[in-house]
């Protein structure tokens, strides 16, 4: 097949391998130059030019960015609403998923339209501020978790999801004598795990980035999750030198500080991306093809 | 009549107990800020709370279209989101036409294993990568002009290039993820129409012309639809994490405004009646587009 290319098509397939390679690069010289500068002394960050591989070897940038506090604090935080998030995330959309799937319910087209009404109006920034600040969320992490417990997206999918399980199964479990708490947790709990799994994916990774709402919602110092906190080194240019002498902090680059706070922040992600990929694409197919 | 209402709520109890939380929350946490947004025909005092507050019939919004800031505003929205929309919605198509030509397995995977990465990225990753990718001494933008003896472009901070590089970063971020739908979309398509045009001796750029693209376009004219809410939905983090003071005239958008007023300078009221008129004009549009949606597909069916 290959030997029949003519001219034209050798050339149109260069050209896509030209813009492919094009967009890959895009993608991948700012994070090795992030990862450079992480990694470089200031003489080197400070000249004039290509910074894609490091030439000298300067780990000072990282020992300043992990001696420093707030970030393992913050680090900390993330984890917790990551974990918490997730887990409540989970439990809510399981609890509304399964009874919205099915026809005995009682009102269950209401139900469904008072839930997915919701997708397309909202009050907006301001009300909820304001709602949280009326409840007394803020600054506790029930700030960070609750006002996104569920996505109205992910619950369709997964109700979409559990629409499609087979009935037959649930009724042969009851006609064997099964109740209710076990037709949930041992037939309709395991069946849906796939579609379980990328619904907390998506939550994890959605927790691990959120800043927003640690920026409005939380004004204690302790309690701020590691994005807000990566964001004011970043882009506010804070001082992350914890009582270290003049020399010292002219011994490392603020350039390079920045760069290796970013570097460590997107490590855990940068870990387990490859492996999770295909989960994530796979739960995008699962949500386009709703019925 | 009543009764039997309560009885069919009754011989179902325990499964409306299981929503019972879900709906608690949406209440709460969806039908709560709902029923604030009133706040936004109100003078809202925050020792009165919501109720309390004195009313203010239509004030906000005089304010809001009378002003000078509102209109700055509103156009950089629907300029920055035109062009995301143009761009931003046939880039996704383009990739996936350009993946799909290619026959070496790993070159194919690495491909869309890095082009979705920046999409699990948070925008204040982004933004630091974005910021060196662009420096005007070591990004590589730059040395890449510098080769053309083009001189350094402060890209960020200059007003005729910062609505180019929201448009341009917004691609590179979610690109490759949407990418996603095209390709199942072409995957889908039956090999026999290129067998057989092969015999014809078809090009491949006619292939993709004549028989690709024309197979994909109810996936095509589907996404439109649905994406045609964002001509008023801003992306906040994106434009709130590259934003600055240098760029605010044509860079300051519905999103970021309502955040300046309403929470750095506390005009609650008139901030809610910003986020008012973009949520009923994005309903709007949805409306608008779930309406054509139901047509469009009715006339492919037959």
């Amino acid at each position: 097949m290959a030997t029949k290319m003519n001219f034209g098509d050798r050339l149109f397939l260069i050209g896509v391998y030209a813009a492919l390679l094009v967009l890959v690069l895009s993608m991948m010289l700012p994070l090795l130059q992030v990862v450079t500068i992480s990694l470089s002394p200031p003489k080197v960050v400070n000249s004039y030019g290509f910074h894609l591989f490091p030439t000298v070897l300067d780990f000072s940038g990282y020992a300043k960015v992990l001696r420093y506090d707030a970030i393992w604090t913050a680090y900390g935080n993330t984890v917790l609403r990551t974990l918490l998030g997730t887990a409540i995330t989970l439990l809510l959309t399981f609890l509304g998923a399964y009874p919205l799937s099915k026809k005995r319910l009682p009102h269950r087209k209401f139900w469904t339209g008072f839930v997915v009404l919701t997708m397309f109006f909202s009050g907006g920034m301001i009300p909820t501020y304001l709602l949280v600040k009326g409840l007394g969320l803020m600054n506790t992490i029930w700030a960070l978790v609750l006002p996104s417990a569920i996505s109205v997206f992910l619950l369709l999918i997964v109700r979409n999801f559990m629409i499609a399980l087979p009935e037959s199964l649930e009724e042969s479990a009851k006609i064997d004598g099964a109740n209710d708490v076990f037709i949930l947790f041992r037939i309709v709990l395991p069946l849906s795990l796939p579609i379980i799994a990328t619904v907390g994916l998506y939550t994890a990774v959605w927790h691990w980035n959120a800043w927003f709402d640690s920026m409005i919602y939380i004004q204690e110092e302790s309690k701020q999750v590691l994005q807000l906190i990566l964001r004011r080194i970043l882009l506010e240019g804070q001082d992350v030198s914890v009582e270290t002498s003049a020399s010292m902090q002219a011994a490392v680059s603020t350039e390079t500080v920045k760069m290796a706070a970013l570097v460590v922040s997107v490590l855990p992600i940068m870990c387990v991306y490859p492996f999770l990929q295909k989960y994530f694409v796979k739960g995008t197919l699962i949500g386009s093809v709703k019925g | 009549m009543k009764h039997s209402i309560w009885k069919d709520y009754a011989s179902h109890k325990y499964m409306f107990l299981m929503l019972l939380p879900v709906l608690v929350y949406f209440a709460i946490f969806h039908y709560g800020p709902m029923y604030g947004v009133i706040i936004a025909f109100k003078d809202y005092k925050i020792l009165e709370g919501t109720l309390g507050s004195p009313w203010a019939g239509l004030d906000n919004f005089r304010e809001l279209f009378g002003g000078y800031a509102f209109g700055t505003v509103l156009r950089n929205t629907l300029i920055i989101n035109f062009y995301k929309l143009v761009f931003g919605f046939s880039a996704p198509i383009v990739l996936a036409l350009l993946i799909n030509e290619v026959s070496v397995g790993w070159f194919k995977k690495s491909v869309q294993t890095i082009s979705y990465l920046p999409h699990f990225l948070s925008w204040v990753v982004l933004a630091g990568l974005v910021i060196e990718f662009l420096s005007p001494s070591r990004g590589a933008v730059n040395m890449a002009l510098a080769w053309f003896g083009i001189d350094p472009i402060y890209f960020i901070t200059e007003p005729g290039w910062f609505r180019a590089i929201l448009v341009s970063t917004d691609i590179w971020q979610t690109v490759g993820f949407s990418a996603i739908i095209y390709l199942a979309a072409i995957a889908g398509i039956n090999p026999e129409m290129y067998e057989a045009a092969e015999v014809d001796g078809i090009s491949r750029v006619q292939k993709i012309w004549y028989i690709t693209l024309p197979s994909m376009a109810p996936v095509i004219v589907i996404m439109l639809i649905l994406n045609s809410g964002a001509i008023i939905n801003d992306d906040f983090e994106q434009v709130f994490n590259l934003l600055n003071a240098k760029v605010m005239e044509v860079g300051d958008v519905l999103s970021t405004y309502t955040y300046t007023e309403g929470l750095l300078k506390m005009n609650y009221s008139y901030a809610a009646a910003v986020g008012l008129f973009k949520n009923v004009v994005a309903l709007i549009l949805v409306l608008t587009a779930n309406y054509l949606a139901s047509k469009f597909s009715d006339e492919t069916i037959f």
